[in-house]
């Protein structure tokens, strides 16, 4: 293993333990920064894929390894695909702050009201 | 015949092309609209027709031979969900002209239409997908025209929703990109008929590990126990034609990601008590949560959660017949979803709400609207001659013939299951439909038979009639399509007409 591939592989394994930590928590930028950072572990995963990622994918009419384009093809759709979507919870989290004042996950109050069905009647 | 396969992709893009062009003009927007969904409908029939022998229709997109170029493939269970969806999809198109007619919806119909037709694409897309990456795409293009649905006529509550049902969504596609990588590292291709043949040469473990992750990406979308948290918080706050076809068809897709990489590409791989186990968890978690709802929208998500337990119980039986019983399963269930939301909607109209607590009496404010939940909410139960009962036998015969303890408990599951989902549509029927009709509700009748609302209404009704027949039909039809579910799962489950279809003869 080379040593770019080892230092590829560390940053994949942190960004998404980062992401998903991020992504557990209440407010809603963070879990936006979360999607952001899982997207960017998926697409350098991607680009892992690719054991002669250091050249370009170029064929210059001399023998000798060249980079694979396909993950390189992927990466890219995918990171469009990202960017749109960010563009849109940021949007979102707009609506809700602009609703609730702060960035939090609102509660599902249907739900509240459904679990406390299930506490004994308070006989006092 | 190859071009037959891009259309249900192509026009309706198009289509959402020109109806976005054609915003300041309704009813021309609308005329675009239908005829390009009536487009996509006659090509799925056509796909059905020519692929119903078995026969693997392949589309070589610009000419580059697979594993190269972009492959399109229609088998006999692409096509016959294609033309299901598409009849759906174009059932609740016209449910939604009327209810936009009447002047009944707080939607902006100048931006439904072009989102709706992205959504179609989408779903077409997905059935036809004949590699890994383009299936991501299609679940990409659905996925975020559903974004985008979902917050139409935006509430506090639906900016909520949307938000936990974006986050969620965008989690299984991040994971969905990783399992790509993954397969891509290992195999050095994304076509799907050239994974399964290269898959062979992998180790055992690592094609498990894959297996199991597609199993988790797909069964988020698919909401299995213990992944579909998010489907009953977001699904009934999304207007009624928006919440009737996502629980139609989005779940639906994922459902058969889910029998196309488990079958195809893992079929090696025996993950059946995996599956048997998430089977009665769903069955039963969905169903259990279903009868302490109060709103009519949410009983109805958590019954189609629970009924997803039955296709993936289907799939774990590894059989012909089993994968036979999930595909007439997947059909009838399309259907009756979409025709449940959908005449909730419309008792909303009259209630003003779906909240069983204030609810009595609809079967005297609108016969017909008792008569159109009826049959429906039975074919849901399993109750004969209703589709369900055709689809629900299929499966227990399946696993009868299979036999084993976990096969039995789950059949046990799917008995209690059927059962508690005739109490859940019973406590519907008594609160809501029985009793003296509550005064509101006769004024609401009142106002909509007279005047500007009556034609809409009407359109409205039709539509929603017109998904009635369409259930009654696919109980009717029961024989042949039965056959047509054998055809497609003998395919599914031999594999070897797929790659040979796409990578031509000789490839295995």
């Amino acid at each position: 293993m080379s040593a770019p591939g080892f230092i590829l592989i560390v940053a994949v394994a942190v960004l998404y333990s980062s992401g998903f930590y991020l992504l557990l928590q209440r407010s809603l930028m963070r879990v936006v920064f979360g999607i952001v950072v899982l997207g960017h572990a998926a697409n350098l995963s991607l680009m892992l894929t690719d054991r002669a990622i250091t050249l370009p994918p170029l064929l210059t009419g001399k023998e000798g390894p060249i980079s694979d384009p396909m993950p390189q093809a992927m990466a890219l759709t995918a990171i469009v695909i990202t960017f749109g979507v960010t563009t849109f919870l940021l949007a979102l989290a707009y609506r809700v702050w602009l609703g609730d004042d702060n960035d939090e996950v609102p509660a599902d109050f249907e739900d509240r009201r459904i679990g406390r069905l299930s506490e004994p009647e308070d006989s006092s | 015949m190859n071009v037959l396969l891009a259309v249900p992709a192509v026009v309706p893009l198009l289509g959402a092309a020109a109806t976005l062009l054609l915003r300041r003009t309704p009813r021309l927007q609308q005329g675009v609209a239908v005829a390009a969904l009536a487009s996509v409908a006659a090509a799925a029939a056509l796909l059905l027709h020519a692929a119903a022998d078995g026969t693997v229709l392949t589309s070589q997109a610009g000419g580059w031979k697979a594993p190269l170029g972009i492959t399109l493939v229609a088998d006999p269970l692409s096509a016959l969900l294609l033309a299901v969806s598409a009849v759906v999809l174009l059932v609740v198109q016209f449910y939604a002209i009327g209810q936009d007619t009447a002047g009944l919806s707080r939607a902006m119909p100048q931006v439904f239409h072009p989102i709706y037709l992205v959504l179609t694409a989408g779903v077409c897309l997905s059935f036809l997908a004949g590699d890994l990456f383009n299936l991501f795409v299609g679940f990409e293009i659905m996925l975020t025209a559903s974004y985008a649905l979902i917050t139409q006529a935006p509430t506090r509550a639906r900016v909520r929703a949307s938000m936990i049902y974006t986050v969620v969504s965008l989690t299984s596609s991040i994971l969905f990109l990783t399992g790509i990588a993954l397969v891509y590292g290992l195999t050095g291709t994304v076509n799907l008929a050239d994974i399964a043949v290269k898959l062979g040469g992998a180790p055992a473990e690592l094609r498990m590990v894959l297996a199991l992750l597609f199993l988790v990406v797909f069964g988020i979308k698919a909401a299995l126990v213990p992944m579909h948290f998010w489907l009953p918080d977001s699904y009934p706050v999304a207007i009624t034609r928006i919440s009737a076809i996502f629980a139609a068809l989005l779940t639906k897709v994922a459902v058969y990601a889910i029998i196309r990489s488990q079958t195809l590409l893992f079929g090696r791989d025996d993950i059946s008590a995996v599956l048997l186990c998430i089977a009665v968890a769903t069955m039963v978690v969905g169903i259990l949560g279903a009868l302490v709802q109060d709103d009519i929208n949410r009983l109805l998500s958590f019954a189609l959660v629970s009924h997803i337990g039955f296709m993936i119980f289907g799939l774990g039986l590894n059989s012909v017949a089993g994968m036979a019983g999930v595909i007439i399963y997947l059909v009838h269930h399309i259907v009756v979803q979409a025709n449940l939301f959908l005449v909730n909607g419309l008792i909303r109209q009259f209630a003003g709400h779906s909240s069983l607590r204030s609810m009595r009496g609809m079967t005297t404010v609108s016969p017909m609207l008792a008569v159109f939940f009826f049959l429906p909410a039975m074919s849901l139960a399993g109750l004969p001659p209703m589709s369900g009962f055709m689809a629900k036998v299929a499966l227990f015969q399946a696993g009868v013939g299979a036999g084993g303890w976990l096969v039995y408990t789950a059949i046990a599951a799917g008995v209690a299951t059927s059962l508690l989902t005739i109490v859940a549509i019973f406590r519907v029927w008594v609160r809501g439909f029985w009793g003296t009709p509550m005064p509101d509700m006769i004024e609401a009748r009142v106002r909509l038979k007279s005047g500007a609302h009556l034609g809409g209404l009407r359109i409205m009704a039709m539509a929603t009639g017109a998904m009635v027949a369409f259930g009654l039909f696919v109980a009717a039809a029961a024989g042949p399509l039965s056959e047509l579910a054998f055809v497609a799962a003998h395919d599914l489950m031999n594999g070897a007409a797929y790659i040979e279809a796409v990578l031509g003869e000789g490839a295995r």
